[in-house]
């Protein structure tokens, strides 16, 4: 089953970035603690992947945490340009220190500013007056997972930390231990 | 708790390969802020004005802005001093790019470098960590190839890298320190970073820099922000298209260099081509331009886009241009823009002033043409001007035969040669290369500022004020209706007033208490941008920018926490001022050395002139010599550079 959700994006023009690495600034200076308290690029949640003798400017947000890094990487060329293929992955991996918290290591991600008031667009996009970045909501078909059970979450949740074998093997010894029981 | 600053220098001294952190005392901030300030403290402290450029005492200080790396538009500057070899005098010359920001980052407001390597080395500044690496490896090695070298080295990628090139290490007197995106170039800085051994320093950090009053710091940011987009929606109408908007001349956006090309002069500083920008002309330049140039680009966090990635043969960035730097060689050598455009990647990559270095070579083939220099001088010397120039490039970086007398800038190179050489070093205001400008009427706010600038370019003092008055009262009239800048109305007044001809026209007009007014002002505003590491592009320079001497003041002290108002911020400018014309002092400025070049107008005043120059040392507060009174620096808490000048006999004792 498909439904209909809204789906925050930025749109990002290479082309009209001019390395000023602004977004960078304004995202690490919103979510500091308090607010705007200070400034730390190295704590931002969008990086500006730069090589400027090559003329490559690619500005990244931070995504999903990975465990593992990719087994190949791959570069692409690109109108006569060179990337690594890191240079468009939003991840947070192994491979490269984008994307962690200087202090703990732990993982970044972007959240599009979510705060209360909500903010027009995040500021990344208000501060680029480059305009290489567009905030843009657009709707997009999804399809529609059934909501899980309770205990299925919990479960899940068990797995992760575990792993299933060990989960299967406890789940199999109450029932033999209850059914003694009852 | 230190905000918008860290609190600690790096201290490195590099006869012994001692390296400190050292906490910086927060009352000097209070006293002069940062950047320039602090660096004219640190120099009066600890440069006895016996010094020699080249002695290992001299200190080389890389000092960011009191508000560089915070959230602020364009406050990402970090102003070079040192000793001069060209003046003898106090240098700042100051770049924008990454590395000031990146310095705050690792933890540091400057790095102060005293003494001498026994070996070529370069630092590593990084979290925490600081190291004296060899670099004999990169001797020889141009500036944007070795920052390069550095980086994979390190394994660094976006480590900030300043790095001097083959003029750095042979000690030209006008070397440039290039940084990526922006180069400290005026005053031969590069030249003592070559004699310390240092060819570069590379730093990279990850720390925090905190503000005082967030809320307030970023209402601030944001309205300066969302004034930049109007000032780019709206260009100022009836100047040229260059200085319409903010930052600094748009020379590598803007194709139109009719003003430049015509009004500017070629060669040596001489000759003026009016007539010269014909569509043919504009045609070939602007290919020239869209072919080369790969894109705009910025410094940090500022939105506006001076500079340009140039790419010379392929499509890769050669090096990176700003500026005026695009016409200097090609007129120097009276070529096209393609070449300009070429020679200028070597000189980016050997590292030399692009104002001194073209005039210093333009000097060098007058004196050829002219049997002053000859061929037992120059062997080989080719016959095509854009040869020559290329030949007087590679000879001067490395100090060969003529080179090395040219490497020391033209006054002293006329003063070497002889037979008449000095008359042709004819642009220079305290032995440093201008402009090449020649004009006809006297215009006494500009006089003034050629005077007395202690930076020795005009354009670090010129700025708020219009070159000219418009053509019509409507014009002026609905200029002065949207200009908030000025410190008061009194400055619409004088503007409404000026006159292109007549009356109210130069040299008669603005009137003496105007000018000095006037001059004060622009050259107050440079002076506190330098101090906080705000580009001059986005508040001295252009004419109504975001930032002013009626919101600084606020900005300030929401991210230093400093109480600073407009008038604690004005005597606290007045301060630095004094400091830094001290430090001149005491290194043997004289009155007789405030002067344009002889022939910048053709239609000169002497007694107007002295009446001007009397006039704004008095409103300064400075006595008929230019030295500053006992009352005007006790004021100011300089009691002790009153005593100092006083016991030099610079400062005469009031009786």
């Amino acid at each position: 089953m498909k439904t209909e959700k809204t789906v925050k994006t930025i749109k990002i023009d290479v082309d009209k970035c001019n390395g000023c690495r602004a977004c960078e600034v304004v995202c690490s200076a919103f979510h500091a603690q308090p607010r705007y308290s200070s400034v730390n690029p190295a704590r931002a949640r969008i990086r500006v992947i730069r090589d400027p003798l090559a003329d490559i400017f690619v500005p990244v947000y931070a995504g999903e945490y990975t465990a593992a890094e990719c087994a190949g990487r791959d570069r692409y060329t690109i109108d006569g340009k060179q990337y690594e293929e890191c240079a468009f992955c939003r991840s947070v991996c192994p491979s490269r220190d984008l994307f962690k918290e200087p202090d703990s290591g732990l993982p970044l991600k972007c959240d599009m500013c979510e705060s209360d008031p909500t903010l027009q667009e995040p500021l990344c996009v208000t501060w680029c007056l480059a305009d290489a970045l567009v905030y843009e909501e657009r709707t997009a078909l999804a399809e529609k997972a059934p909501a899980p059970a309770d205990v299925d979450v919990g479960l899940e949740a068990l797995a992760n930390e575990h792993g299933w074998a060990k989960v299967l093997d406890a789940v199999t010894r109450m029932s033999v231990k209850m059914g003694r029981e009852s | 708790m230190r905000y918008a600053e860290t609190g600690f220098n790096l201290e490195v001294d590099l006869t012994r390969g001692n390296i400190e952190r050292v906490p910086t005392d927060p009352r000097l901030t209070e006293l002069h802020l940062g950047g320039l300030g602090t660096n004219a403290r640190m120099m009066w402290d600890r440069v006895p004005p016996e010094t020699d450029p080249f002695s290992p005492q001299n200190l080389l200080i890389f000092g960011t802005g009191l508000l560089t790396g915070t959230p602020a538009p364009a406050c990402n500057r970090t102003i070079v001093t040192t000793i001069s070899p060209q003046t003898k005098l106090f240098a700042f010359s100051m770049m924008g790019g990454f590395f000031g920001p990146e310095l705050k980052h690792a933890g540091y407001d400057k790095i102060v470098i005293r003494g001498k390597s026994p070996e070529l080395v370069y630092l590593w500044i990084t979290d925490g960590k600081v190291e004296i690496r060899p670099a004999g490896h990169l001797q020889g090695l141009g500036t944007l190839e070795s920052a390069e070298v550095i980086r994979q080295e390190l394994g660094e990628p976006h480590a900030a890298v300043a790095s001097i090139g083959l003029a750095g290490e042979n000690k030209v007197w006008f070397a440039s320190i290039e940084q990526g995106r922006s180069s400290a170039s005026r005053m031969g800085c590069g030249a003592i970073m070559g004699d310390k051994n240092l060819k570069a320093i590379a730093v990279r950090g990850s720390g925090d820099l905190d503000v005082a009053r967030p809320a307030e710091f970023i209402r601030l940011c944001n309205e300066a922000l969302k004034y930049i987009e109007h000032r780019n929606a709206h260009p100022i109408e009836g100047v040229m298209p260059i200085v319409a908007g903010l930052g600094s001349p748009q020379e590598m956006a803007v194709h139109d260099e009719k003003w430049h090309t015509e009004n500017f002069v070629w060669g040596n500083a001489r000759v003026r081509r009016k007539d010269f920008w014909q569509p043919e002309v504009a045609q070939k330049w602007t290919e020239t331009m869209e072919r080369m140039r790969t894109r705009l680009l910025s410094c940090h966090n500022c939105p506006l886009k001076c500079g340009a990635a140039i790419s010379v043969d392929t499509r890769l960035c050669s090096y990176m241009m700003k500026c005026f730097s695009k016409l200097t060689y090609t007129m120097g050598a009276f070529s096209d823009l393609d070449f300009g455009l070429r020679i200028a990647q070597k000189a980016t990559e050997h590292g030399v002033d692009a104002f001194t270095c073209p005039q210093t070579m333009a000097f060098a083939v007058e004196l050829y043409e002219d049997g002053i220099l000859t061929d037992a001088d120059m062997p080989g010397f080719p016959q095509k001007s854009e040869d020559r120039f290329y030949w007087l490039l590679d000879k001067i970086v490395r100090r060969e035969g003529i080179g090395d007398v040219l490497a020391d800038g033209t006054y002293w190179a006329g003063q070497r040669i002889g037979k008449g050489a000095d008359k042709y070093a004819h642009n220079c205001i305290r032995k440093t290369e201008q402009l090449p400008l020649k004009l006809g009427m006297l215009n006494p706010i500009y006089f003034l500022m050629y005077c007395t600038g202690e930076k020795a370019s005009i354009t670090q003092i010129e700025g708020n004020f219009p070159q000219a008055p418009f053509e019509t009262k409507e014009e002026s009239a609905a200029f002065v209706e949207d200009w908030p800048h000025v410190p008061d109305d009194r400055y619409k007044q004088w503007f409404l007033e000026w006159e292109l001809r007549g009356e109210k026209s130069i040299p008669s007009y603005p009137p003496i208490d105007a000018t000095c007014e006037i001059v004060n002002w622009q050259e107050m505003m440079h002076y506190i941008d330098d101090s906080i590491g705000i580009c001059a592009g986005l508040s001295s320079f252009p004419l109504k920018p975001p930032f002013h001497i009626h919101n600084l003041p606020e900005l300030i002290s929401a991210g230093s926490g400093l109480q600073l108002d407009e008038a604690a911020l004005v005597k606290l400018t007045r301060r630095n001022r004094n400091l830094v014309r001290a430090n001149n002092l005491r290194r043997g400025l004289t009155r007789a050395d405030e002067k344009p070049p002889e022939d910048h107008w053709k239609k000169r005043f002497p007694e107007l002139e002295k009446k001007l120059l009397d006039g704004y040392y008095e409103f300064k507060g400075w006595n008929s010599d230019g030295v500053p009174t006992r009352e005007t620096l006790c004021e100011l808490g300089l009691d002790y550079v009153a005593d100092d000048l006083e016991r030099r006999g610079i400062l005469k004792a009031t009786p």
